[in-house]
């Protein structure tokens, strides 16, 4: 079977994941999710923050690799903590990314 | 970010994509071949085919599910097509090919899939006893079912028109009109009568698993008019050149995306992947309309002069784009324009600033035909049939799909309103010409396969 865009062969998944995180900004983001992201057991390999299209952003990408929480369990904490800090926060695997946007 | 190959700018596109302009992956569709169910006696065949399909089907709905979760794109719908039941009914007659889809039925109920697609069958050079009994069940078989989508090949660019086919086809479709009258007709919206039907596409009504397909198979149909829409308004007065690489550009992404879904559903089913297949499929909700692109491109409204070459340059760009996307694109990959499924559509309609003759022009530069239209339920079975030649005519000659998906509402005439509730949409009901056809259609025979040479 050919090979899959983005990915070493089909199925195949890298572990790594996108977070994103978009709203007001105010103390305590960026340590409310890091803890939720270290309590799980993953890495965060790369962080970057800035002000696009009028919202605060900050975006991760983080390792899996070395997690036994599962994705979507790690979803739902990231989004119940992101419900509590008043902002709003998505995770989802860099494939879907690099498949859009890289030739 | 050092790490990634992309820049934030990027990852705010994809997700707002998603999130504002409702890009989907329209549907995960499982193909199965039936060839291996084939058994002496209707109750076996029956048997046979449940189990395969739920066997082949069982995690179909769980793996789409987590997929939609991990890439954050929705899977909207899950579905199955299952190889043409005319060829594995063997000595079925209709009261027994109408078993067979319930059977259907019932195994897509027990999958949790909304369709299950191929009570099908080819008779564009003739039809086998088979063939006919299929066509005499589909009145009953669409009414005792809720989610069996059947089709009908009259007619292809190889075998030319099958009339006689195309006249039960007409009386066919007011019978199943009749026999779902209590809600509006809605037999007939799953119900597609093709000519030159492909055999790997994705999408309902109209899709099946075809005789030369593998034994199973993953076709991905991805949509998203609200995405294409965004881009073009985003482009602004650009010429032409411009504004094509800029739907390209945006059917590109898309495909990749599909392509993603595809590859990573094909692994964790065990299925191997077939094809994606880009269609520009509205949905009723407001910005996810092909009318409002075609609006956008430059027109007042849909329906005026300029719809059909605007149609034709949408329909080429997102060819383009998607087959430098992919390398397997199939299905039929291309702008879908049913009314009743698109808001910009459903406006036109209400307005009467679209008519039956404008989008059978249209019909001839998009990827399908006339679908989800919604017309008097007086309309005589030789004038529904009189509509599929012209719409199968187009096909023959342009070498490319065309189908018909009308729906007589029974009971309902001009200016009366339809809902058919969910992506089916609602329409008003539009008028069709009221000349007979009938001598038209009663010759029967066969319309020759075209000259390939001399196309002018």
């Amino acid at each position: 079977m050919p090979q899959a865009p983005g990915s070493r062969a089909p199925g195949t998944l890298s572990g790594r994941a996108i977070v994103t995180i978009i709203g007001a900004d105010r103390v305590g983001i960026i340590a409310g999710i890091s803890t939720v992201i270290a309590d799980a057991g993953v890495n965060i390999l790369d962080i970057s923050q800035s002000v696009m299209r009028d919202f605060f952003t900050m975006i991760m990408m983080v390792d899996l690799g070395a997690s036994d929480v599962s994705f979507d369990a790690l979803r739902e904490r990231l989004v119940r903590k992101g419900e509590e800090l008043g902002v709003r926060v998505e995770i989802e695997r860099e494939e879907i990314f690099k498949a859009m946007h890289r030739v | 970010m050092k790490h990634l190959g992309f820049s934030g700018e990027e990852i705010l596109e994809t997700i707002n994509m998603v999130r504002t302009e409702k890009l989907d992956i329209r549907t995960v569709t499982v193909g199965i071949s039936l060839f291996d169910c084939v058994a002496g006696d209707g109750a076996t065949l029956c048997d046979n085919i449940y189990d395969k399909v739920t066997r082949i089907g069982r995690d179909l709905t769980r793996v789409s599910a987590e997929i939609a979760r991990e890439f954050g794109i929705p899977i909207v719908n899950n579905r199955i097509a299952v190889t043409p039941v005319s060829l594995i009914a063997g000595r079925c007659d209709a009261a027994a090919l109408t078993r067979v889809a319930e059977t259907l039925d019932r195994a897509a109920h027990a999958l949790g899939v909304d369709f299950i697609g191929g009570f099908s069958a080819h008779v564009e050079k003739g039809m086998t006893r088979i063939d006919a009994g299929l066509i005499e069940a589909l009145p009953t078989a669409l009414a005792a079912t809720k989610r069996v989508c059947a089709s009908v090949n009259v007619g292809s660019t190889r075998a030319g028109l099958n009339m006689d086919a195309i006249a039960a086809m007409g009386r066919t479709v007011k019978a199943i009109a009749a026999a779902t009258a209590a809600q509006d007709s809605i037999g007939c919206a799953k119900l597609v009568v093709f000519c030159n039907a492909v055999e790997d596409n994705p999408f309902m009504a109209g899709a099946f698993h075809g005789a030369s397909e593998a034994d199973c198979v993953v076709n991905v149909g991805v949509s998203g008019p609200g995405v294409v829409l965004r881009a073009i308004e985003e482009a602004g007065d650009v010429d032409f050149g411009a504004l094509t690489a800029v739907i390209r550009r945006t059917a590109f992404k898309i495909t990749r995306a599909g392509e993603l879904v595809g590859r990573a559903a094909s692994a964790r089913l065990g299925i191997p992947f077939g094809i994606v297949d880009l269609s520009l499929a509205p949905t009723p909700a407001e910005r996810d309309s092909v009318a409002r692109i075609l609006e956008a491109i430059g027109l007042d409204g849909v329906g005026t002069h300029g719809s059909t070459a605007a149609l034709a340059l949408l329909n080429d760009a997102v060819k383009k784009g998607g087959a430098m996307a992919s390398s397997y694109v199939g299905g039929l990959s291309g702008a879908f324009i049913p009314l009743s499924e698109d808001a910009g559509m459903i406006e036109a309609a209400a307005r009467g600033t679209i008519t039956i003759d404008k989008l059978e022009a249209m019909t001839s530069v998009c990827s399908v035909g006339l679908d989800m239209i919604a017309i008097p339920g007086d309309t005589p079975a030789e004038t529904l049939s009189a509509i599929m030649a012209d719409e199968a005519a187009i096909g023959m000659i342009n070498r490319k799909t065309t189908a018909v998906r009308v729906i007589p509402v029974a009971g309902k005439g001009v200016g009366d309103w339809v809902d058919f509730g969910g992506l089916l949409g609602r329409a008003p009901i539009i008028p069709v010409h009221t000349m007979s056809s009938r001598r038209f259609v009663a010759r029967g025979g066969r319309i020759p396969s075209p000259l390939q040479a001399l196309i002018n």
